[in-house]
């Protein structure tokens, strides 16, 4: 029993509970003893009210709203990126053509033409989808490219002497390869799906969560603030650890 | 890449890549000359070169320039050292690894982005926020390459230069030191281009000055040509700090 209460003691998960615990207990003290209650709430009374958070009028359809645009961000970067990664890898002079192209629009803040999705799309749930898309594809296209480029030419060469035609090929030969580092992809792809929508949330927003943590911040209502935020970080940290799975669960045939 | 095809040609690839970009530029001067797309949605391109000379020759932006840039110094200042600093600490025990890296990596790929709102309230709309804000961003990568750099040095190394009677400072300065400073040195740049990203984000979203402000500014105003041109500064502006960043690392890398 204590051999097995020690083990517990000893492990990284339960360490990682204390200073997770730890944090939250100095935050606690600071909000209730040492910080005014208009700008830091405790993180029990975060907790207690979130039912208060999310009974305000809007918050649930918000929240709805930012996950509508999260999945059809990513439906839509998967598809382009995906589509667009087979292209280049698949084809030598499409990419080393576009190839430079695609990586130099990758590196550029797009931060800077969010206000054009705005003018463009409007302030509705269109612009961040855009913005979304824009920051999802890129990751996507690069790794698939790369994934593709990594096949072993033999084997397609040899898919094709058996007389495989194009959709054989896809199916039996490049799409088990590439899943792998498609999945790799998808799961940057999500990350840049996260940060593009919310960005765009919070910069100009008429109904989603955007709208909301800026009615909060405005009204000195942290804790309705902290609980939003963290309801939007827990979400973002499962979608992750989603991605991360399905990343392991396709990536093991390799190995 | 596949099997039989012919090597591509030089001169098409370089063609392909000048064509592009002057077919894009043909079609934005036709559109806005002759397919009569209104002027608010999209300015001239001669329009918008003229402004952006304009931009460059009168040195309006340098009060923008020099509040980016602060923020962006003072805030990887913070980032490199406490970054370096706590995941030193951290990689001196496998236990500590195993359990803040899962800890850090779970807040890093949350958007941070997110607690902007948080951010403003506490430290308000001026330089302070963008500060705190993208300190804390760029605190991630550098704080968990810096654990990955020391954590995983080569045990036979550390083993050999004490068997050779290495003291503390001798073993850190010879052995553990090399090893890790490849990785803490990619850790920072990706650092360094994660808190400008968000410095010019948060400009964008909350604040009263800066280049990213400059922007919002521009494109409230209606100010199309000067907005294009003014984006077109920022990401050149980007791009060069990327390079700097860049060129310093690998210099750094080189023993």
């Amino acid at each position: 029993m204590t051999v097995a209460l020690r083990r517990v003691a000893a492990s990284p998960a339960f360490g990682r509970l204390i200073v997770i615990a730890v944090l939250l207990a100095i935050w606690e003290i600071a909000a209730r003893r040492f910080v005014d209650p208009m700008f830091l709430a405790p993180p029990s009374q975060v907790v207690w009210r979130i039912g208060a958070m999310f009974g305000t009028r809007g918050v649930p359809a918000a929240i709805e709203i930012t996950l509508f645009e999260l999945v059809v961000a990513f439906a839509l970067s998967a598809a382009i990126g995906i589509t667009v990664g087979l292209v280049l890898g698949l084809n030598d002079f499409s990419r080393r053509s576009f190839m430079p192209m695609v990586l130099l629009v990758y590196g550029m803040p797009q931060i800077t033409i969010l206000p054009l999705f705005i003018l463009y799309f409007g302030i509705g749930a269109a612009s961040k989808i855009a913005f979304g898309v824009t920051h999802g594809t890129f990751p996507i296209i690069v790794t698939v490219a790369a994934g593709v480029q990594n096949i072993r030419p033999i084997l397609l060469t040899c898919a094709r002497s058996m007389g495989a035609n194009f959709w054989q090929q896809l199916r039996h030969v490049i799409f088990p390869h590439v899943v792998p580092t498609l999945f790799t992809g998808m799961r940057l792809g999500m990350t840049g799906v996260l940060l593009g929508v919310l960005l765009a949330e919070l910069y100009v927003s008429t109904a989603g969560i955007g709208y909301f943590t800026t009615l909060f911040t405005q009204n000195f209502d942290p804790t309705r603030l902290l609980g939003l935020v963290g309801t939007l970080a827990a979400i973002a940290i499962v979608l992750n650890a989603l991605m991360r799975s399905l990343e392991r669960r396709f990536g093991r045939w390799r190995d | 890449m596949s099997g039989g095809a012919k090597p591509v040609s030089r001169a098409a690839v370089i063609a392909v890549q000048i064509a592009v970009p002057v077919v894009l530029v043909a079609l934005w001067y036709l559109a806005t000359t002759r397919w009569g797309v209104s002027r608010i949605l999209l300015p001239n391109p001669v329009a918008a070169l003229q402004a952006f000379i304009r931009v460059l020759t009168t040195g309006a932006f340098l009060g923008d320039l020099r509040v980016t840039l602060f923020e962006l110094l003072v805030a990887f200042a913070i980032s490199a050292t406490s970054g370096v600093v706590a995941g030193y600490l951290i990689s001196r025990s496998t236990w500590r690894i195993r359990v803040f890296e899962p800890l850090f990596s779970a807040i890093y790929s949350v958007p941070l982005i997110l607690f902007l709102p948080l951010y403003v309230l506490w430290f308000g709309l001026g330089p302070a926020s963008k500060i705190a804000l993208g300190a804390s961003i760029s605190f991630f990568p550098v704080a968990l390459n810096t654990i990955a750099g020391f954590g995983h040095v080569d045990r036979t190394l550390v083993t050999a230069a004490r068997a050779m009677g290495a003291s503390d400072v001798q073993l850190f300065r010879f052995v553990l030191l090399p090893a890790a400073f490849p990785i803490i040195l990619a850790g920072m740049r990706l650092g360094f281009t994660v808190a400008l990203l968000s410095i010019i984000g948060s400009e964008a979203l909350a604040s009263l000055a800066g280049l990213g402000h400059h922007i919002v500014e521009l494109s409230e105003n209606m100010e199309m040509p000067g907005m294009f041109a003014y984006i077109a500064f920022v990401v050149a502006i980007a791009a060069m700090l990327n390079l700097v960043v860049s060129t310093l690392e690998a210099r750094g890398r080189r023993p």
